[in-house]
């Protein structure tokens, strides 16, 4: 009896301590996660110092890793260059629209499927799983042909409804998942206080969401930002540039490809996203894995 | 009397079906809700389906109503969801059967026959294009996954600097798709980039490889940007499927005398399998779909040798302004996307019965 309880209290001991023949495991385990860490970041090391030389720097090609004589003028170039900053506020605007737009739509049906005895349910989350799964480029063809004819194409909200119908399969899908999980007391406390059922969402369920409802906006806001196919396809004039697309053709509209410019232009972009990305890293992975968000 | 009771039972089992089904991986073992859910769920139902005697003309209206509130709060979703399931599905296959060039406006909108389909063969570049998709799809799920659950079983140990290292490989997931090919591509182009660079003066070959101009190292150089992208996003998509496995399952093999391969292979990979599905399906479509970072890197090129099937579909229709033969390319897409995602859900569904 003692033996046994010794051996079960050492093992986690054991397991904390290095031992030698580990201590080479461990350090080979950190080379390891070192190279990832490199991997990972040393683009974006590139990108900092590429978008901070001149251009005749640039014309003479990579002589050195680290960066010689660090100006700003690229980041001052880009900034007064007005298809730029025009397409930066248009992803701005598209993008929360689009989440706005998604977090309403799918929360309420969320809720619905949760929470309601309404029929065909599982038909409906069958149907919000395969649509959350069609293939992007299949959306191209038909919402072409039908913006043509109605006028919605190279305009902004004809953006924000093909995005919406993008986002929101898969917010509602993730939201019936995380509204299932709240107790069911709490709206139940509400309307025997005298509640409509829609003040017991408001007040009650939509305050204990939030978590929920700022993941599915964070990452139907990530999508809107990152999408360059539909933007591609049906935007045409400068002024109604997303940001992606906008770089894309810096790029392309010159001779000679300025790449101080364009990192200097993708540095801009990615900063919020990569901001939101490390505060809200639990929120965004615990959105694709219980979601099956994309 | 049955007629009547019947529409109310599916309430019970759909309705917990999201809970069960959708999120494994969500539900915190210690939360409150899961003492007191069971009981809430025979107090909800009681009315309506366990003990339905006496109270049932009262729960029925009451059903009634929290019916019709419900259909009022999913009217709008699903109508986006027909909307976006429905009509370019049907328009697609509609599309596909009809003449929709913008170049020769007269005969736009009229019937074809399976004359787009024909033209996806004749044209000789559909078969191509699929090879190269399958191709490419199969390797970089590959690399990605075998890399990605390297990393996630390396981000599953405790060490110093963890959360600061999970937080680094995850920024170039915050990079958009075509932004990270068009970077790749100045990092490897042979003036400007780094590759060429580092390779030379570590005097390995390749270091004068014009990477974009030739079939396969611009393959290289595709298959690289999108794992620097995507691979920590599968990682990170791994751990959290990881991190849901308990500790004590670990010990009781542990003290079973499991060694390490044996525990990676009958413990912790079946125990991953919802996450590496979830993974799985999700980078497979996606590669299968790819078009952002060969639209940035090389335009389909040299020549057609990187042209996969979303990029064709797209040339279809945005370079040819054929949305006829668009339309046909992208039913083809559309089969094949949901062929992919059956394929997983059921291989990963029957071999998961425990």
């Amino acid at each position: 009896m003692a033996a046994a309880t010794s051996t079960i209290a050492r093992k986690p001991v054991a397991r904390r301590r290095l031992r030698p023949g580990k201590a080479a495991g461990w350090s080979g385990f950190y080379v390891l996660v070192t190279i990832f860490v490199v991997v990972s970041l040393f683009p974006f090391y590139w990108i900092v110092i590429t978008a901070l030389k001149s251009q005749p720097e640039i014309a003479a090609g990579t002589s050195s890793l680290l960066p010689a004589h660090v100006t700003w003028s690229n980041f001052h170039a880009i900034l007064t260059q007005h298809v730029f900053t025009r397409a930066l506020i248009n992803s701005v605007i598209v993008a929360l629209s689009t989440t706005i737009l998604t977090v309403i739509i799918a929360s309420l049906a969320g809720y619905a499927l949760a929470r309601t005895q309404i029929r065909g349910k599982q038909l409906i989350m069958g149907f919000l799983l395969v649509a959350g799964f069609f293939p992007v480029i299949a959306m191209v063809g038909p919402m072409f042909i039908t913006y043509r004819s109605i006028g919605l194409l190279d305009n902004l909200a004809g953006l924000v409804i093909v995005y919406f119908i993008y986002t929101m399969p898969l917010a509602t899908w993730f939201l019936t998942s995380f509204f299932s999980q709240i107790p069911r007391e709490l709206e139940e406390a509400a309307i025997v206080d005298g509640a409509t059922r829609l003040q017991a969402l408001r007040r009650v369920i939509v305050p204990v969401a939030v978590p929920g409802i700022f993941t599915v906006g964070i990452l139907g806001f990530i999508f809107c930002w990152n999408d360059f196919l539909l933007a591609l396809s049906f935007i045409t004039s400068p002024s109604n540039y997303m940001a992606p697309l906008a770089i894309v053709n810096l790029g392309q509209s010159q001779y000679q490809t300025f790449y101080n410019l364009i990192d200097a232009a993708v540095v801009i972009i990615t900063l919020p996203i990569a901001l939101i990305v490390l505060f809200a890293q639990r929120r965004i992975i615990s959105g694709l894995t219980a979601g099956s968000f994309r | 009397m049955t007629a009547k009771h019947e529409p109310v039972l599916p309430a019970g089992p759909t309705e917990s079906a999201p809970q069960d089904g959708t999120a494994p991986l969500a539900v915190k073992p210690g939360s409150p809700a899961s003492p007191d859910g069971p009981a809430t769920t025979a107090h909800r139902a009681g009315g309506a389906r366990v003990g339905g005697r006496q109270p049932r003309a009262a729960s029925y209206s009451l059903a009634a109503r929290d019916r019709r509130f419900g259909y009022g709060l999913v009217a709008p979703a699903v109508i986006v969801l027909l909307a976006i399931t429905a009509f370019p599905l049907v328009y697609n296959i509609w599309n596909s059967f009809h003449h929709a060039d913008y170049l020769f406006p007269t005969t736009f909108g009229t019937f074809a026959g399976v004359d787009n389909y024909k033209e996806l063969f004749t044209a000789g570049l559909f078969v191509p294009s699929l090879y190269r998709t399958l191709g490419f799809t199969a390797v970089s799920v590959f690399v990605e996954l075998v890399v990605g659950l390297a990393l996630a079983l390396a981000l599953n140990r405790r060490f110093r600097g963890r959360a600061l290292v999970r937080a680094a490989i995850l920024i170039p997931w915050a990079v958009p798709t075509v932004v990270s090919g068009l970077l790749w591509k100045s990092m490897f182009d042979p003036q400007n980039g780094f590759v060429n660079f580092i390779l030379l003066k570590l005097h390995l070959p390749l270091a004068h490889t014009t990477w974009l101009a030739q079939t396969w190292t611009a393959w290289g150089a595709i298959l690289i940007a999108d794992a620097w992208r995507n691979t920590p996003f599968m990682a990170l998509l791994l751990l959290a499927g990881l991190q849901v496995i308990p500790n004590d399952v670990y010990e009781a093999a542990k003290i079973d005398g499991a060694n390490a391969l044996q525990t990676f292979w009958r413990l912790t990979l079946p125990m991953l399998k919802p996450a590496l599905m979830v993974a799985l399906i999700f980078r497979t479509l996606s590669s299968f779909l790819i078009f952002d970072v060969i639209y940035a890197m090389t335009n389909g090129g040299p020549g057609n040798s990187t042209q996969v099937l979303a990029y064709f579909n797209w040339f279809a229709m945005n370079g040819e302004s054929n949305y006829g033969l668009g339309a046909a390319i992208s039913v083809a897409l559309m089969v094949m996307s949901l062929i992919i995602a059956y394929i997983y859900v059921t291989a990963f569904k029957t071999e998961q019965v425990v």
